[in-house]
């Protein structure tokens, strides 16, 4: 174990802070062109793809687990339950599979 | 607005809640104190890192490549930064630079999903109950030490995917164009990491960038041959 363990921890918090904070302080009154504003309100949607997409089918070495979880999240948020309800119906869900 | 950010990240809270149980689990089996673990939780906040970081501390890396490691994985929140400050309301700089701290894969998805414009309030309320959760469960995994039922915790893994899902689908439901950066961003990213193995970190943020950078192009040419017919 390294003794200088606080100094990696304080390494790690900045390089952590630094692209967090940078652009919401540098691009404080920057007027975009339009089609990079676009770019940048399409970045949620993209980020979420590739935050869900493959990561949710890789959790378990068994591909049922990760297309079963999406499935039913899939399913109850498109019939409009909330999010606490989708959370807790896919690990209802993968508990009962986990189980079987 | 305090209330509504908080009311918007109780969801963040619990799915948090079995992922930092285990990071504190994880940092005692690896050696941290009881301290260093919390610290981390406070000072880092990100869950993917510091996962990665106890793994190479054990393996014996040195300091630099800890952090260089740490740097490339948390690249990302600098996108998410870029596209959170098109939304947000004109607060003082300090406010921006002490909320940009609690951004996360989680706390931007649920701001950036939100209708409006964020303030730093609502930002403030957001991050607070989802930090709260992630440093006093980082605590308990690592004083507590006990499992949960093996079952249990293997289902909670999907929490936090099934957050993410749930805040996509109403979007899709009601404009399709997110669908189509989602389903290309994922396509890429499945490309990147499961073909040419590029570190998640980055398969992120250039998957996301692709993605968004061809589907407005893609957009724009649509609108275009409209006007010309």
């Amino acid at each position: 174990m390294h003794s200088n363990i606080f100094l990696i921890i304080l390494g790690m918090g900045l390089v952590t802070y630094i692209p967090r904070m940078l652009p919401l302080t540098l691009f404080h009154r920057i007027e975009l062109p339009p089609f990079w504003r676009g770019v940048l309100r399409n970045v949620p949607y993209a980020t979420l793809g590739a935050l869900i997409i493959p990561g949710i089918f890789l959790i378990q070495d068994d591909p049922v687990f990760g297309i079963l979880g999406f499935v039913s999240a899939v399913i109850a948020s498109w019939l409009g339950a909330n999010v606490m309800i989708v959370v807790f119906v896919s690990v209802l869900v993968l508990t009962v599979y986990t189980m079987v | 607005m305090f209330r509504d950010g908080i009311k918007s990240g109780v969801a963040i809270a619990i799915g948090y809640a079995p992922v930092a149980l285990t990071f504190g689990l994880l940092a005692k089996s690896t050696g941290l104190s009881l301290m260093d673990t919390t610290l981390m939780s406070m000072i880092v906040f990100a869950g993917a890192a510091q996962y990665i970081s106890l793994n190479l501390l054990s393996l014996g890396t040195g300091p630099f490549e800890i952090i260089l490691t740490t740097f490339i994985l948390n690249i990302r929140h600098f996108l998410m930064s870029a596209s959170l400050n098109e939304k947000a309301e004109n607060d003082s700089l300090w406010k921006k630079a002490l909320y940009a701290f609690g951004i996360t894969d989680e706390t931007f998805s649920v701001a950036a999903m939100k209708e409006g414009t964020i303030s730093a309030s609502y930002m403030f309320g957001l991050i607070f109950i989802s930090y709260s959760s992630w440093v006093v469960h980082s605590a308990i995994g690592h004083i507590v030490g006990a499992h949960l039922p093996e079952n249990v915790q293997v289902s909670l893994s999907v929490a936090l995917y099934a957050m993410f899902i749930s805040l996509l689908v109403p979007a899709v439901k009601t404009e399709r164009k997110a669908l189509w950066l989602a389903v290309c961003a994922g396509a890429i990213n499945c490309v990147l990491l499961l073909w040419l193995h590029v570190p998640k970190g980055w398969a992120i943020v250039i998957s996301t960038i692709i993605s968004a950078i061809c589907i407005q192009w893609v957009v724009e040419k649509g609108k275009e041959t409209e006007y010309a017919q």
